[in-house]
């Protein structure tokens, strides 16, 4: 077994070169890449989770601009829906306030004209009973000779017409 | 692989053997510190783990399949150290990183085929004198952050909680003992673990090439098998490469945490 047959011969040497070999991969190696080759995978990481926050975050914001958006656009339709309300009952008075105007203007032509009518007809009825008592003034005279005066036979004239 | 010639004899432990290559003769006070075959693989795996390191060091934001090989490795020890230890164990990530990463690299690299072009590659994890120092270097780490955290308080580390007094005297040498005897079992775990797999290959290609040897009767018998045999412990051994640079960095991390929160 040469580690025993040769350990007084060779063990100096093998401690040397071990400490010597060892120690470059310690502080070259071990001290002065691996932290380096560490920071890059901490960096890696850290962006990695600063993209994520970022994302995140720009996910939140739309979100919150879109809860905005959705209340400002329930507000405008609230706002239109209002309007046109307004504008509907607005309508609705002056149509009937013009509706009212005009079946007032009807109602008194309407007045007029039954005015005018009734006018008429006493008119008429006044010349009938006119034409009446001349024509029975008249046929009194040629039928019984009798002269009658236009005032009795106007009340006659009445008297019968009263009697229908 | 040393094959004898006509003989056909294979040393399995031929392979284990250290020879210098330069300077046999370099002295520092008195302790020969020649640059030996061992010396050339310690050097050739922190060569081969530094040009494989130098793909984590693109650093970009969208890493290649090297930068993310390495990137993952040094993951992985963050993410034991931070399971084992805590927050705290983040500060021995480049130590465990080193320790892992090396004994890993050693461990395959001495499992390259190397021998069909003539080159023997030797794997100095399978010398107790190299696992040896390594887990000296855990164990004195474990003790300088004990002593510095926790001073004298340190050592309530061996009396466990609940113990009632009387036990004390007894638990408290065991517990020492048990501690004390981690930097060898450590070190020794690796040590073995590698050698045994190099022996046991090293035995079997002897089969290989001695059934042969012997005749086509004993080549089909024994050397066919043998063969088979080989591939998968091959496989096999590639797996414990890697789980005895795992064990030997958790079971680090593992003592560190002892000294870094006690229990």
């Amino acid at each position: 077994m040469p580690q025993i047959a040769q350990l007084a011969e060779t063990y100096a040497s093998q401690i040397f070169w071990l400490l010597l070999i060892f120690g470059f991969v310690y502080f070259v190696i071990g001290r002065g890449m691996v932290p380096r080759v560490m920071d890059t995978v901490g960096l890696r990481d850290k962006q990695i989770a600063d993209d994520l926050a970022a994302a995140q975050a720009a996910r939140d914001a739309s979100d919150e601009a879109e809860e905005a958006w959705r209340q400002r656009e329930n507000a405008n339709r609230e706002a239109a829906q209002a309007l046109v309300n307004e504008a509907k009952a607005k309508a609705q008075v002056s149509t009937e306030s013009k509706l009212a105007t005009v079946q007032s203007r009807i109602d008194a032509e309407l007045a007029d004209a039954e005015a005018r009518i009734d006018a008429s007809r006493a008119e008429a009825a006044a010349e009938i009973e006119t034409v009446a008592a001349e024509a029975a003034q008249d046929i009194s005279l040629r039928l019984a000779n009798i002269n009658v005066t236009k005032t009795e036979a106007r009340s006659a004239v009445k008297k019968a017409m009263a009697h229908g | 692989m040393a094959v004898a010639g006509e003989t056909a004899k294979v040393d399995p432990m031929y392979q284990f053997t250290i020879q210098p290559l330069l300077g046999e003769n370099m002295d520092i006070a008195g302790y020969n510190i020649a640059f030996t075959n061992s010396a050339l693989w310690m050097m050739i795996t922190a060569v081969v783990l530094w040009i494989f390191m130098l793909g984590g060091m693109k650093r970009e934001l969208v890493p290649g399949r090297w930068q993310m090989t390495v990137e993952s490795f040094t993951g992985f020890i963050d993410d034991m150290l931070e399971a084992n230890v805590g927050k705290a164990g983040r500060k021995y990530v480049p130590y465990i990183f080193s320790l892992f990463m090396f004994i890993l690299f050693a461990n395959l690299l001495g499992l390259l085929p190397l021998g069909i072009v003539g080159v023997h590659p030797f794997t100095f994890t399978s010398h107790f004198t190299v696992t040896g120092v390594l887990a000296i270097i855990s164990f004195s780490i474990v003790l300088l952050v004990g002593f510095w955290k926790h001073g004298f308080h340190f050592f309530s580390l061996f009396v466990p909680h609940g113990t009632p007094l009387p036990m004390i005297p007894i638990i408290f040498p065991i517990e020492l003992i048990s501690f004390l005897v981690r930097p060898f079992s450590l070190g020794l775990r690796l040590f073995v673990a590698m050698m045994a797999g190099h022996v046991l290959l090293e035995v079997l290609s002897s089969f290989v090439i001695d059934g042969w040897n012997a005749g086509a009767g004993f080549g089909l018998l024994v050397g066919v098998p043998s063969f088979l045999l080989m591939i998968g412990i091959c496989a096999l051994e590639i797996l414990v490469a890697a789980i005895q640079a795992y064990v030997f960095a958790l079971l680090s991390s593992l003592y560190i945490n002892d000294a870094e929160n006690l229990h």
